[in-house]
Order: structure tokens, then sequence, then C-alpha cells
């Protein structure tokens, strides 16, 4: 892969004409990609709010302040502010902060494992196609164009209604429906790169497929591949949080900000905290994951910028 | 573009088989025996075994797939377990109260969402564009079941001057009450697509504007508004137009978690209900009926795409 090596002109005068000299030892993309999404103030910002809310997911059994299942009649529907309950409590007394920093928990493992299944299966669909082209990708894209005759949300729906409701279930589907995306990635990438000199070079002196695919193209392909991931956490994210509220997702009484959410449709009236909270936790979340793929895709891709 | 029309259409055909066998599969797939699940556990074996012949689920699965798919486009989508009654009718009523929602959100996400981009494209880096581009972030980050929930709160309960449910008042008929009715739906389902109809105009207007041939009109004299209007509007909204028609698929499936906020009567609340009540054919007529208006919408997309790009020739 080409290195970028900055060129200055040095001191010119009349007798010596412009001498250019490296600027300073040749860096890395990555170094690069990561010095500029320094530079990204709204990404850096959004990056250390993630980090943070996956430290307190990561964290949730030692710091939620109370179990987020146990009910407390007695003090239901407390508003945010209460003694001894910061965020106030749900319809069944329960404590809406531990519910939120639990919820957290369930809301962020979906997204990003969510999205590791999709690009994993995606990658190896895509590759294939890629790769293989004839019959094998003619058959592999068929596929892809059926899944995708469909709108997201509606074949994710449909998965669930296929497999049942529940939080796995939920979780395979918005997967499902993200496989088709990467896979489409991939093979794009795979085409424009199958035919290079640097893979054929490969082959003449005697790389095999599998080295070929892993080592060359795969290696390759990765920046679009992980900008595509960085912007559709959030997606996952808050698809899964849509299932859970029509109530095809996670199930009450799990702590899940879509299911908190739906629950306190009922007390809108008394307690609309109960439902503002865990969106505005998803609004948040799901925002600071556009921010930094945002600024991730300028990063890496500078000409992209807009 | 004759060529061009009959072969898109053509292709349509494989895509839509694949559509009906997913949605046929889906009852397949369920866990347990459908019949079983949809008549509930205190069912007669001879209730179960009536309803599996009516169905003709005694059948092999190719068998029952063609019935299925005979049945399908003959109009006869079977009977809903719950409701009594044929699904097809009750589906398409539902389908129109849909259909007024997303007109209604993409017309206001297309009337704001359009002159935002132009605006912000003319005004690059200013504070308004600044502003317009996070909006545009936060447009696309909030969920529209929030965003919903959120606007029942103010607009219903606080300030009380618009309805939060349902779609007509009980004992109205008239437009008004419907219109009242759309207002809070319709725009929480534009948002989303508002926000990225403005991001796509934005951008592709900054590429148009680069041009040489505005660079032209300006030195030939034109007046800035004339350049931006004739020269540059024009060509950067072509590709808009595919954009506002991916929206389309977007508000497809937005418009599922919207009709369930504000129990609006359309497709989406039907398919859900469905689902969770095990009526499979409603669930498998909604999503048969929502996959291939997407299919269709996508198809008069790139027809529309191909009719208003002199550029584009589809010869081959």
């Amino acid at each position: 892969m080409e290195r970028e090596i900055e060129l200055r002109p040095g001191k010119a005068s009349a007798a010596r004409p412009v001498e250019w000299k490296l600027a300073g030892r040749p860096r890395s993309l990555t170094y690069d990609a990561l010095r500029r999404l320094w530079r990204d103030r709204a990404a850096v910002v959004s990056a250390a709010f993630l980090v943070l809310m996956i430290i307190v997911s990561l964290l949730a059994p030692l710091i939620a302040p109370m179990d987020p299942t146990v009910t407390n009649l007695p003090k239901r529907l407390l508003p945010p502010g209460s003694p001894g309950h910061l965020l106030g409590t749900d319809e069944l007394g329960r404590d809406m902060l531990s519910r939120l920093i639990w919820g957290g928990r369930v809301s962020l493992f979906v997204g990003f494992i969510a999205v590791l299944i999709a690009m994993s299966a995606g990658v190896v669909v895509g590759l294939l196609a890629g790769y293989f082209g004839g019959w094998v990708d003619s058959v592999i894209m068929r596929l892809i164009d059926i899944l995708m005759a469909f709108p997201s949300l509606l074949l994710a729906i449909a998965v669930v209604a296929a497999l049942g409701p529940g939080l796995t279930n939920a979780m395979l589907a918005v997967s499902i429906v993200g496989i088709p995306y990467y896979a489409r990635i991939v093979r794009g990438s795979v085409l424009s790169l199958r035919n290079q000199e640097f893979v054929q070079a490969a082959r003449v002196i005697g790389a095999g497929d599998l080295r070929i695919i892993v080592y060359h193209i795969l290696a390759n392909s990765l920046a679009p591949l992980i900008v595509a991931a960085t912007l559709d956490v959030g997606w996952m994210i808050m698809a899964a949080a849509g299932l859970s509220f029509l109530g095809l997702g996670a199930q009450p009484p799990t702590a899940e900000w879509g299911v908190m959410l739906s629950a306190g449709r009922q007390q809108i009236r008394n307690a609309p905290h109960i439902s503002i909270l865990p969106g505005l936790m998803i609004f948040l979340v799901v925002l600071a994951l556009n921010f930094l793929g945002d600024g991730v895709r300028d990063a890496m891709d500078p000409r992209l910028r807009q | 573009m004759t060529r061009y029309v009959v072969q898109r259409v053509l292709s349509l055909i494989p895509v839509l088989i694949g559509v009906t066998l997913l949605v046929f599969l889906i009852m397949q797939l369920a866990p347990g025996d459908p019949v079983k699940i949809m008549l509930g556990p205190r069912a007669s074996e001879q209730a179960v075994n009536q309803l599996r012949r009516d169905m003709g689920l005694d059948q092999p699965i190719h068998i029952q797939y063609l019935r299925w798919l005979g049945g399908v486009l003959r109009g006869d989508w079977g009977r809903s377990i719950q409701l009594k009654r044929e699904v097809l009718p009750y589906l398409v009523g539902r389908f129109q109260n849909s259909a007024y929602l997303m007109v209604l959100a993409l017309s206001a996400a297309c009337l704001i969402g359009v002159p935002a981009g132009i605006i912000s494209a003319i005004r690059q880096y200013s504070l308004g564009d600044r502003v317009a581009m996070v909006l545009v972030l936060v447009g696309f980050s909030t969920p529209v079941f929030w965003l919903g929930i959120i606007l029942q709160i103010v607009f219903g309960l606080m300030l009380g001057i618009l309805p939060v449910s349902g779609i007509q008042s009980p004992g109205q008929t008239g437009t008004l009450d419907l219109i009242l009715h759309l207002i809070l739906p319709s725009v929480t389902l534009a948002t989303g697509p508002m926000a990225i109809i403005a991001r796509m105009t934005r951008s592709s207007m900054l590429e148009v504007i680069r041009q040489d041939y505005i660079r032209t009109a300006r030195a030939k004299g034109l007046r800035e508004r004339l350049v931006i209007s004739r020269h540059g509007v024009r060509n950067a909204l072509i590709p808009v137009v595919t954009v506002i028609g991916l929206q389309a698929g977007y508000l497809l499936g937005g418009d599922i978690l919207v009709e369930m906020v504000f129990s609006y009567p359309g497709i989406g609340l039907a398919m859900v209900t469905g689902i969770l009540a095990r009526d499979f054919p409603i669930v498998q007529g909604a999503i048969l009926m929502v996959a291939s208006s997407y299919v269709l919408v996508n198809l008069v997309t790139d027809l529309a795409y191909a009719y208003i790009d002199p550029r584009i020739h589809y010869g081959t």
C-alpha cells in the first residue's frame, strides 16, 4: 500500500533552486487516520461518551445502586430527584437509575454483537461471491436482492414473526438485516482488487486462495467495513430497541431501554420520566455513534469529507 | 428507454417470487405447530385436524406454497384467525390509512429537507449550515417511537391542542378531524427522511456548484439567483430523486413503530398485533403487502431516475 510521504520545500535562493526534503519519517495510514480523528472534536467527545457508557455497562453489577428488577409498590412513580432515587422510580417502584444502567448493558451488548454477527456473515458471503464469481456470485447476489426487497425494519419484524419474540431472536433478526449490506461492500472491494497487480503477484509466487483472500483482499477492504460498522451499531441499537418497544424483542421485566419506554407509555400523564429517560439514552448513544461514524469516515478517507 | 423499462420490470419477477417464498416460510419456520398455536392449548384434536385440512397444511410443502401463491394471485389471502374475516379487504383498508400517513410524511420531508439542503450548500460553513447539519444528525439519531411520545406529551397533554391517538375522534367523520389526527404521527415519521434528504441535497448541490458550467454561467453575467435555480438546483436534484425513493423504504418500516405509538389503525399496527396474537394469515398478508409496495416504489424510483436524467442511456 502506498505511504503518504510529505515533501516540503527547503530554502530557495538565487544560486540554489528549491530543494525538496522529507518532512519526517514516513507514517502508517492508521496513524494518520487516528491523528485526523483526534482533531475532530465532535468525534472525540462522542468516543469519550461511548467509552464511559461501555465502562458503566460493564460495571453495572457494582455501580447500580439497586437491583433493577426488585419492585417496591409504595414508592412507585417517584419523580427524578427523590431521596434515594436520583432518577425516580417506575410504575412498579423500581429504581430508574439502576434500570437505565442495566438497560444500557443489554442495548449496547445487542448492538455490538449484532454488528459483529452481520459483519462476519456478510464478509464471508461477500468474499465468496466476489472472489469466485460465476454461478456462486449469481446465486448469492439473487438471494441478497430478495433480502433487500424488504424495508430493513420489516425484514427484522418478519424474522421475529418466524422465530418468535425474544431478545436473542430480535438480535438475530437485526443482524440478518445487516448481512446484505456488508456482503455488498466486501464484494465490491473484492471485484476492484481481484485483478490488481499485487494480487496477481501473490498468485504468481504460489499463494493459495485462502491466503490471497485473507492477507491481500480482506486486509485492503477493511476501511469501508470499519466505517459501515461504526454507523451500523447505532442503527442496530435503535432497531433492537424498536422491536422491544413493539413487544417483539426483550420481554418485561428485563431492564432494556425499549421495554422500559414501552411500559412507561401507560404513565405519560403522571410520570413522563419513565418513558422519556430510556428514549433519551437511546438517542444519546445513537447520536454519539453517528458523530463518531462520520468522524471515522472522514479520517479514513479525507476525500469523502463533505 | 422502452427496452430498459421492460428489462427492469422483468427483473422484478424473480425478486417477487423470492419475497413470496420468504413470506410463506414465516409460518413454516415458526417453532411448534402453527395450527395448535393459533387455536390455543385447549383446542380439541378434531378442531386442530379440521383447521389443518382447511389451511392445506397436511400437504407436502411445495404444494402448500403453490396453493398459497395461487390464492394470493387470485385475491384469496386467507381468513384471519382472530378477526374471523377475509384478510385482503381488511388489509387494503388498513393500508389506505397508512398511505395517508406516509404520503403526508414524505411530502413534509421533501418540502423542508430539499430547501434546507440547498440553502446549507449555498452558505457552506456558515452558522446556519453548521446548525442545520447538527440538526440533521440529531434528526436521524432520534428513535421515532421516542419522538412520538415526546410530541404526545407536549402537544397532546401539556398544550392540549392536538389529538394523540387513533385516526378519528369518536363519532366524527370529517376530513378536518382526520387531518388533525394525522399531524403528530406524520411529523414524527417525517423527521428521519427529512434529515437524510437535507444532507443528500446539500452534498449533491455542493458537488454541482463546483462544476465548470456553473462558473461559465456566472462568467457570462447571469444573476446568482438564476445560476443557482436554473443551473444548480435542477442538476443537483437528480440524485436526490433516488434518495427520496429510498426513504419510502424507511417510511414503510418506521410507519410500523409510529402507528404503534399513536395507536393509528394502519397496516403496521395490524401486523404487530397479528404477530403477538399468532394470527399468521394477517402477518403474512401484511408483510407481503408492505414488501411488494416497497419493490414497486423502487421500480418507480429507478424509472424516474432514468427518465429525468438525459445523460443516462440504458441501451445495453
